[in-house]
């Protein structure tokens, strides 16, 4: 088996040394009833045969550069850059651990270091951790850690907050108090303040949500913050963070954001990256792992994990998350393709994909009886077909074109969702894609 | 304060060895990117398209971001000089207990690149996706089979977010049945992540006292048991590095008690191939895809974390589901089309770790049933190995052999005034990544060593020579070597205290 160096030699001059004659005689404390039971799966497999077998899963499906695609609503493709990847298979970062061992962790610590910066500068935040699983876990994780600096327990989450997030943050937090959901709203605020009481912790708003709608938010945290409540900004498509305003300086309290366009592939799904910001004063009760400043006996400047009395394996039932592994390498890959992109770079990226957005909006909606939901976007706006939209994008699908993702996917149990469609343009569409999808849109809908 | 990005100075540093850069050959100090990188500078060519302010409702970005930008070529080279500072399962023995540090296999990155897999998006149409929907459901085929257990969650993002997973489980099961039971049951040996959760899902935790041979108690384990117990969580092999040989006794007190059996599935490389859970009794388990069917560590992550259930906890397995008719593969993503089972909500958006499963699911494939045998079997074999090796010389506080992990504690230090923390960073000093130190709680100055089943005999022989030698060097009544280590690592020791008595999280110019 190519992947184990032991060979029979070995393990007999292993097993003298223990003073047993077989590897079975170290398992013998497992009950006789639980001894060697049937697999039914193969045999080993060299790696030209693995490869062929996986390849067969793999061509089964559409990947995004096989089509003009405008699929969005959470996850986003773009160009990363060939460097990226190469730097995330260095060994080093690959195959390293949690750093524990800090003398030994200084690269992990200090490109950690450098994302908690760039991540609090992007969102505007006085702080950032080193992330979470992805945006809708480090969403809930933003509403128990409101409940611990407000004392309170009801979170109410916007009706245009992606609904997988919502959904995630009921499983995580429904447990430590109530969830209230507004309706969803295409196109324009939901009526989130009124929801607001004096036992809310918090409320969280998705900006650009997830109809692509952008908002001022300073009203809101007006509102949140005049009742004692935290804001929770939530975003999904960082690149947004290059053009539009961030949520620091719409009054967010605290930021759970998505960090896939940077860096990362669409992989259907994960993994991902959450990014998470808060205010400075709220720092112990962040969850997650948080990489620190400081020198060693020397006095040379290092980096630690620090804070780690917040985190489960100082704390235990008293922590501030259960959460051990995160996203480590995903992060690494958002810092250096922003590392990369730099200010100007993230400014003209962020440019581009609205300018894209723009041109298809403009182009779809001089199709007869489509019209744009969704008046103020960045890259992302909702269409309203004249029939239901998860039939066009079907299809569409068999032309050559991944329309978007139809509304009612996302709303199953929300009537007036039916012709609603979700679509994403990046810097990864061509004008041909865009004249493509306008001229088979037409031709559907026509027909 | 260092001399890092600091033109060379003219004079070279008073300290003995000291260079003009500041840099010692292939050690470099490298600065922050916000001490080299300009805000003018863009390693990614983009054109500069002019907008208008029409669909932006007056919510431009204003003022200045505060991220520099850097070349390719520099780009490249700091963060290729900052991997050279961090110690790696390819540069080295990394024996971190509780974390099976395997070799990562190669083909597992360049599989989960395929553009069917990395460029696929979690929303499209399903029949576009049937590869990848097939792709899930046979890995789940092999970690049902592997584990003997009927179904399986996939979209656990971590160990931990798994271990959520199976106890929201349990608590919707209790809800069902109109059963309210407060209390969780955890070894005090147990990993922090297993009351923290616990704690998450509103239990209180109760903990469960161990033998004097490092198992649980099954006497106290019965006594704690009543009508207001709603589950234990249990590792096994247990965080001792031993096997639980009360599983089955334990599962049928749990049971007749009324309450669910987590296990803690971290330790499953000890046992893959050989034994299913399920034949031990158990309700749930979390699998550690990262550990045990070797998705890379990635410094943190990511990780991937599916549960398998019983019949008894199926139904309440989150969304989405996967099922297969006539038409092909089918998400199930609404609650309402799920009847007759009742999923109890969602663990995170879209599907699961698909990059991480289609690397689990190479490793598998490759081993094949075989090859999973043979790997933990020659995991628990180099464990014992080190073990039989060390246990004159280094006190181990449990009698007979071990699963995959050893473990050790401190009282072979009595006497001395060096502790665990300087044995590791001695460690060091001598090429390795240290061992797990102070965990498990239970056992004082804990070294816990699990050498997996990628190390070559040549490699454990050396280690083993070289905690000899640490070992006698200690007892000899000179601690230099140790409390001054480590002093060849990129940084010596750093100090922990200020960093967290006055944290500094970010660079500010």
């Amino acid at each position: 088996m190519r992947y184990l160096p032991l060979n029979d030699d070995d393990r007999r001059a292993m097993l003298e040394r223990i003073g047993v004659s077989s590897i079975d005689d170290l398992f013998r404390d497992v009950p006789a009833s639980a001894r060697e039971p049937q697999f039914d799966l193969p045999l080993h497999a060299g790696e030209s045969e693995v490869e062929r077998m996986l390849s067969r899963f793999a061509l089964a499906n559409t990947g995004a550069g096989e089509c003009a695609f405008f699929c969005g609503a959470g996850a986003y493709r773009h160009h990363v850059p060939a460097s990226v990847d190469y730097l995330i298979q260095r060994s080093e970062f690959l195959t390293s651990y949690t750093p524990y061992q800090p003398e030994i962790s200084q690269g992990t610590l200090q490109t950690l270091f450098e994302f908690q910066t760039q991540v609090a500068a992007i969102t505007a935040m006085e702080i950032a951790n080193a992330s979470m699983y992805d945006g809708s876990t480090g969403a809930a994780e933003a509403v128990l850690m409101a409940h611990r600096v407000t004392g309170r327990n009801r979170a109410v989450l916007s009706g245009n907050l992606h609904p997988h997030y919502a959904d995630t943050i009921r499983t995580m937090a429904g447990l430590a108090g109530e969830i209230v959901v507004t309706p969803p709203v295409p196109g324009s605020a939901d009526e989130i303040s009124e929801q607001i009481d004096n036992n809310t912790s918090c409320v969280v708003v998705q900006n650009p949500d997830v109809f692509g709608s952008i908002r001022d938010l300073a009203p809101l945290a007006q509102v949140a913050h005049s009742k004692g409540a935290l804001l929770v900004v939530v975003f999904t498509e960082a690149v947004s963070l290059g053009l539009v305003r961030p949520p620091g300086a719409m009054g967010a309290d605290i930021v759970a954001g998505e960090g896939q366009s940077l860096g990362n592939a669409l992989n259907f799904g994960g993994p991902y990256v959450g990014l998470f910001a808060s205010r400075e004063r709220f720092v112990r009760q962040m969850p997650g792992r948080l990489a620190g400043q400081t020198a060693d006996v020397e006095g040379r400047r290092g980096f630690v994990l620090t804070l780690s009395a917040r985190e489960q394996h100082i704390r235990r039932e008293k922590a501030t998350s259960n959460i051990c592994t995160n996203s480590g390498l995903c992060a690494l890959a958002f810092t250096i393709h922003l590392s990369l992109l730099g200010e100007t770079g993230l400014r003209k990226l962020a440019r581009l994909n609205h300018a894209r957005a723009v041109t298809l909006a403009e182009s779809l909606v001089a199709i007869p009886e489509v019209e744009l939901a969704t008046p103020a976007f960045f890259n992302e706006f909702t269409l309203r077909l004249p029939r239901p939209a998860a039939e066009v994008v079907e299809t569409l699908a068999g032309r050559g074109v991944l329309a978007g993702v139809p509304a009612s996917r996302l709303f199953p149990s929300h009537t007036g969702c039916e012709n609603l469609l979700i679509v994403a343009a990046t810097e990864t569409n061509a004008e041909s894609d865009i004249d493509l999808y306008r001229d088979e849109l037409g031709g559907v809908l026509a027909r | 304060m260092n001399v890092q990005d600091k033109p060379a100075s003219g004079n070279r540093a008073a300290s003995p060895g000291g260079t003009y850069s500041g840099d010692h050959a292939l050690q470099h100090e490298e600065p922050l990117i916000f001490e080299r990188g300009r805000t003018d500078v863009s390693g990614v060519d983009i054109p500069d398209v002019e907008i208008g302010p029409r669909h932006l409702a007056g919510l431009e970005r204003v003022g200045e971001i505060g991220i520099p930008g850097l070349s390719e070529p520099e780009a490249i080279r700091h963060y290729v000089r900052l991997s050279q500072l961090n110690a790696a399962i390819d540069t080295g023995f990394y024996p971190l207990g509780s974390c099976t540090m395997k070799h990562n296999p190669r083909l597992g990155e360049k599989v989960a690149r395929f553009a069917g897999f990395a460029d696929v998006h979690p929303l499209q149409p399903q029949r576009t996706v049937q590869g990848a929907l097939a792709l899930i459901a046979e890995l789940a085929r092999w970690l049902k089979e592997l584990t003997g257990m009927p179904a399986v969650a996939m979209t656990p993002r971590a160990g931990a977010h798994g271990e959520l997973c199976g106890i929201i489980a349990i608590r919707a099961a209790l809800e069902n049945r109109g059963d309210k039971r407060p209390i969780i049951l955890v070894p005090e040996s147990a990993h922090g992540t297993n009351p923290a959760t616990a704690a998450l899902c509103g239990f209180s935790v109760k903990s469960i006292k161990a033998t004097g041979e490092g198992r649980v108690d099954l006497a106290s384990l019965t006594q704690a048991l009543s009508s207001q117990v709603a589950a234990l969580m249990l590792t096994n092999p247990n965080t001792s590095g031993l096997f639980e040989r009360d599983m089955i006794a334990i599962a049928d007190a749990l049971h007749a008690a009324g309450a669910y059996f987590y296990c803690d599935g971290a330790n499953f490389n000890a046992i893959m191939g050989r034994v299913k859970p399920g034949d031990l009794g158990v309700d749930a388990m979390h699998i550690n895809l990262h550990k045990t069917f070797s998705t890379p560590h990635g410094g943190g992550g990511p990780g991937a974390g599916p549960v398998v259930f019983s019949e008894r906890l199926a139904p309440f397995a989150p969304l989405p589901l996967l099922v297969e008719d006539d038409r092909g593969f089918r998400l199930i993503e609404d609650s309402r089309e799920a009847q007759p089972a009742s999923p109890f909500g969602r663990m995170a958006a879209f599907h699961g770790q698909m990059g991480m499963f289609v690397r689990a699911l190479a490793y598998m494939m490759s081993h094949g049933r075989d090859g999973l045998r043979q790997a933990s079997g020659d995991a628990v074999l180099s464990a014992n190995y080190i073990l039989a090796s060390l246990k004159d010389v280094i006190s181990a506080p449990y009698d007979g052999s071990c699963m995959h992990e050893a473990l050790f504690d401190d009282t072979f230090l009595k006497g001395t005034s060096i502790t665990t923390l300087d044995v590791a960073k001695r460690l060091i000093d001598e090429g390795f990544h240290p061992m797990t130190v102070y965990f498990p709680l239970t056992v004082h100055g804990a070294m816990l060593v699990e050498p997996t089943e990628s190390e070559s005999k040549r490699t454990l022989d050396r280690f083993i020579a070289v905690m000899r030698g640490l070992a006698a060097e200690a007892i000899s009544g000179d601690p230099a070597g140790f409390k001054q280590a480590p002093v060849f690592a990129p940084r010596r020791r750093l100090d922990e205290t200020a960093a967290a008595r006055n944290p500094v999280l970010r660079w500010k110019p």
